[in-house]
């Protein structure tokens, strides 16, 4: 009797409270919603994108005179939680503009819902093309899979000289299928040779013995390998291979950017070559010492390349609301669109049609446990 | 139980008058937008899950049998109706690395054909498990049904001319509304209790209290397993092409078996064999994991700052689950139904209690 | 493909598979006296990886003390689940402890989740086992030698356990029938949870192994080995241990071969086990080694 009414007043508050709804209102506050994943597979990415939020909103907490308040949502690296998120930011929260998210299939789940609301996005390091595309509310300030894909193959073609490279991808991360495929493209364009794709081997994300289709590649004996993928299952391969006695470079793509890809892939990963936003070590702009000082103060380590996508995302955001002279998201959105020449502490972002940041790339390589810089590409 | 024809005939209209009370107030909240976006999605939601919360429990709760093929079901349904509903434009966006088959690429259905057919498919997919599957028994048949659900995610990963792969699919249109979550969830609750009320559903219950004893009553164990599980399926699919509807994209990695993990929550909390706790748990574990992202952000409580934990939600409903399991075996409402004796009897007794309370008050 | 290349697949599928059985053993040990899927496996899998890890980086102990500290704790974690999540469920229809299991499973993962945080860390890999040894043109590290050395060793000294010892005669009693055990004097509870003590015990060996191999772990990871292990006993024929063995390495060489051979097919590799499961629960339900029980089949 008494479970039953237990339970009965349990349902009750349960469904009452959040259908009562306590977004505010108030219209001093300019909010700002972020949603990320903070758990699941992609929380790494998350957490370092967040922080460069964070400390964004720090350094520049008024604009217009008024206050900007961030509200972070975790996304569970789930598609449905990410369009749960969204929603909740909306509706709930009273957003006036969103960031997110790492993970390219999380921001094609929240997208549509923001642009069904007529709520902006910007995004800070999905690189999937699909993200923006046909979204007239999303944004990002990052460069995509496309451009990094063959930023890499001419790094291998030109710079090491290599004639043949396989290809080892995740085959359940849209991120890495893309990857390799764009840079299969530039690869086999660039040397002039239908087969100069030795390999292509593929494995699934959560994978943990990778030696067949590492000892696959070394039976093909190519010149390099590209294995873009998440950092936890990059790194164990990339550990693997060199049990496996593989010489040749190992090239991937930004997600390798973690400290976490060092303490795991420790002295194996010495030697990989990958592409990411930004490096500590050679500041594009102004922008760029400002942060990287901030963030040293903040955090006692050097920022990577996340934090600062995360912090150039949401000045992106300010700089339109500063020129829109009003944070009515349908005015933010026609800001954005206008972005040009935006001295970020990536780069300078100008927007394209799309929505997309066309910006250079910056190549690191591991040295000594810790990333190191290698060189610059422009587009 | 048995009720008389006089109150058969009253507690017939009650339902009745409660169902189309539940239309209007689903029409008032459609057309008149009186709940925003984020309250109408979490509400599409309930519907959803109570869909797959009734898939699960038709095969655990009144088979008696653990099926832990929801998620695969789920993908299959998804797809077909994503692939079926996208416009010919949006599939050419989508498959920009492989091409779609010729034989989808123009194809653009009603968004009822393609639930149905989403249904029918996921029914065919399990009949093509439960077959053989159901030949297993116990532990047997849960890891067999996970490992087909697993095969068929790897699968769809791997077909990339027909799922696009890892990519996923991005534009769906987004079909799903109150009246096909709810419509179809009342469909479901419908299509359960025929189910379980028939002869057939006498004979389920008969084969999970006592399969050799059923068996020797003459029930056919294999024609009624298969039929009861091609039904879940055929739910779950459906469940699925609602979901991929909403969130309008779909990625094979959202269908792991944590899907089914949640589902087989509901399932539990709500009562295994009872419709009515499947659909109430459906409705507040949905609408608790929304509203328990509070304990996930900062809380300021005025005199100190609690930091957010992320993935405590989960946590708090996993410790739920372990409770429900050890102590209170039945769930929400165990084998039993709300009906309107049970409440009119359960309001006496509050009434009774209430007044006798004040009685002693006084 | 060559020679060079074929025996180093052999290697490689010698110690992924000697890690499946190692594991595997523990499950088919659960399941031999409570006829139970012990879902939550591959979590106490998880918590010995990071109690090792703990050991070693954080009270900085030197890591054989740390790992044997850290199989001692798995076992008494293992018992305490045992006491918690199925005891109180003995009574209950099987069903119900195989959804208590799952729970667990669930519950365990979550709080992983929130005690450990998701990001992945890295586990130290003692000098001993991190030697690169060249045996012609097939390169082995040391660990790859050891994997398969130990699994014999402690399948030996259980072969001799359960065979030779009172405790172990009782835990053949109770696999065969618990009740008629429980009438014959066996202390039914404490065999079970001897049980379920060694199988942790072993499924910490398995997982510390596993953990210096595949040297980064979060609270995910023993999901897959968990899932993997338990086919390889079914394949073996769940109850059996020397089943769970030959389980293991068919699943490890199978996979790596299939790989190796149809590189095409590699994005398959994770359907592999559930083809393989499914195969074997159709064709020989009881397993290659299992006894013939009625329960299986219905």
């Amino acid at each position: 009797m008494f479970k039953k009414l237990g339970f009965a007043v349990l349902a009750l508050a349960l469904i009452a409270f959040p259908l009562a709804g306590c977004g505010g209102g108030d219209d001093d506050v300019i909010r700002i919603g972020v949603y990320e994943p903070m758990t699941g597979v992609n929380a790494a990415g998350g957490e370092m994108t967040v922080e460069g939020i964070e400390l964004a909103n720090e350094l520049f907490p008024e604009i217009l005179g008024k206050q900007i308040e961030i509200i972070v949502v975790d996304n569970k690296s789930e598609p449905q939680e990410a369009a749960n998120a969204v929603s909740r930011l909306i509706d709930r929260d009273n957003v006036h503009a969103i960031i997110g998210s790492y993970g390219s299939s999380l921001s094609m789940a929240g997208g549509p819902v923001a642009e069904e609301a007529g709520i902006p996005v910007v995004g800070c390091s999905p690189t999937n093309p699909l993200v923006t595309l046909g979204n007239d509310y999303y944004f990002r300030v990052c460069f995509i899979d496309p451009f990094q894909g063959t930023v890499m193959a001419n790094y291998a073609v030109n710079e090491l000289g290599a004639k043949t490279a396989a290809i080892i991808k995740d085959v359940t991360q849209d991120y890495s299928v893309g990857l390799s495929n764009f840079f299969k493209q530039a690869f086999v364009e660039l040397t002039g040779d239908a087969d100069s794709i030795v390999a292509e081997i593929n494995y699934n994300t959560g994978d943990q013995d990778f030696t067949p289709q590492l000892q696959t590649a070394k039976a093909a004996n190519p010149d390099v390998i590209f294995a873009p993928g998440n950092y936890a299952e990059s790194a164990l391969l990339i550990k693997q291979a060199r049990e496996a006695d593989i010489t040749v470079p190992i090239l991937g793509g930004d997600t390798w950017e973690a400290p976490d890809f060092l303490d795991v892939g420790g002295d194996a990963v010495e030697g990989v070559v990958y592409s990411t936003h930004f490096t500590a070590q050679a500041p594009v702009t102004a922008r760029s010492n400002e942060f990287l000082d901030a963030y040293r103060n903040k955090f006692g380590a050097e920022a990577n390349a996340f934090a600062a996508l995360g912090y150039d995302a949401y000045l992106v955001i300010l700089d339109a609301i500063e020129r829109a002279n009003s944070h009515d998201p349908g005015d933010i959105r026609d800001a954005l669109a206008d972005t040009q020449i935006f001295e970020g502490a990536t780069g300078i972002i100008t927007l394209d049609e799309n929505g997309d940041a066309t910006k250079s790339a910056i190549i690191n390589t591991v040295e000594n446990g810790e990333f190191v810089y290698l060189t610059t590409v422009h587009p | 139980m048995k009720i008389g024809k006089i109150h058969l005939h009253k507690h017939c209209l009650l339902t009745i008058g409660s169902t189309l009370l539940l239309l209007v107030a689903i029409i008032l909240v459609s057309e008149f937008r009186l709940l925003d976006a984020y309250k109408v999605r979490v509400l599409n939601l309930c519907a959803i899950y109570v869909i797959l919360g009734l898939s699960m429990n038709l095969t655990l709760g009144y088979g008696g049998l653990l099926a832990l093929g929801t998620a695969g079901f789920m993908c299959v349904g998804a797809y077909i109706s994503a692939l079926l509903t996208m416009s010919p434009e949006q599939k050419v966006a989508n498959f920009f690395l492989e091409p779609i088959v010729p034989w989808l690429a123009n194809v653009e259905v009603a968004f009822v054909i393609a639930i149905i057919a989403a249904g029918i498919g996921a029914a065919i997919f399990g009949f093509v498990i439960g077959a053989p599957a159901l030949k297993l028994r116990g532990d047997y048949l849960a890891i067999a049904t996970l490992g087909f659900a697993e095969i068929i995610r790897v699968v769809f990963t791997n077909t990339q001319s027909l799922t696009n792969g890892a990519l996923g699919l991005k534009g769906i249109p987004s079909h799903t509304n109150l009246y096909w979550s709810w419509g179809l969830a009342i469909l479901a609750v419908i299509l359960a209790r025929t189910m379980v009320t028939s002869s057939y559903g006498r004979a389920f219950k008969a084969i999970r209290d006592d399969q050799t004893a059923a068996e020797a009553m003459g029930i056919n164990l294999f024609k009624h397993k298969v039929t009861i599980f091609v039904i879940s399926a055929f739910m779950a699919g459906i469940g699925g092409a609602l979901m991929g509807n909403l969130i309008v994209t779909v990625n094979p990695t959202f269908f792991r078996f944590m899907l089914t993990f949640q589902v087989l929550l509901i399932a539990v909390i709500g009562g295994l064999g009872s419709i009515s706790g499947t659909v109430i748990a459906g409705i507040i574990v949905t609408i608790a994991t929304e509203w328990l992202r509070i304990f996930e952000s900062p809380m300021d409580l005025g005199f100190m700052r609690i930091p957010g934990i992320p993935g405590m939600r989960m946590v708090i409903f996993a410790v739920l689950l372990m409770a429900v399991i050890i102590f209170w075996r039945q769930g929400l409402m165990g084998r039993t139904e709300v009906s309107w004796e049970r409440t009119f009897a359960f309001l006496n007794r509050v009434r009774t209690r209430f007044q006798s309370g004040r009685g002693v008050g006084q | 493909m060559s020679g060079t290349e074929f025996t180093q697949h052999i290697f490689n599928g010698i110690a992924l598979g000697s890690l499946y059985a190692l594991i595997a053993i523990g499950y088919t040990m659960v399941y031999g006296i409570l006829r139970l899927i012990n879902f939550a496996h591959g979590e106490i899998l998880m918590s010995a990886m990071f109690f090792a890890m703990f050991g070693v980086t954080l009270f900085s102990l030197p890591w054989p003390v740390a790992f044997l500290l850290a199989i001692l704790l798995t076992a008494a974690f293992g018992i305490s689940i045992e006491r918690m999540a199925y005891r109180p469920l003995r009574n209950a229809p099987r069903i119900s402890v195989l959804i208590s299991a799952i729970g667990v499973s669930f519950l365990l993962q979550n709080l992983g989740l929130v005690v450990f945080g998701a990001r992945p860390k890295a586990f130290p890999r003692p000098d001993m086992f991190n030697q690169l040894w060249h045996l012609g043109d097939v390169s082995v590290l040391s660990l790859n030698l050891y994997i398969p050395i130990f699994t014999v060793l402690l399948l030996i000294g259980l072969t001799w356990f359960i065979n030779k010892t009172r405790t172990g005669m009782a835990m053949r009693a109770a696999s065969k029938d618990l009740d008629t055990a429980r009438l014959m004097g066996i202390d039914v509870d404490k065999i079970i949870s001897i049980t379920f003590g060694i199988g942790s015990a072993l499924a910490a060996f398995g997982g510390i192994m596993w953990a210096m191999k595949y040297p980064s772990i979060h609270p995910l990871v023993g999901l897959f080995p968990g899932l993997k292990c338990f086919i390889a006993a079914v394949v073996g024929g769940i109850g059996n241990v020397p089943g769970a063995m030959l389980g293991g390495f068919i699943l490890g060489v199978g996979e790596i071969m299939l790989v190796a051979f149809m590189p095409e097919l590699s994005g398959y590799r994770d359907a592999f086990a559930f083809v393989l499961l499914i195969f074997i629960l159709l064709a020989k339900p009881t397993g290659i080694l299992g006894e013939k029980t009625a329960e299986v089949k219905s």
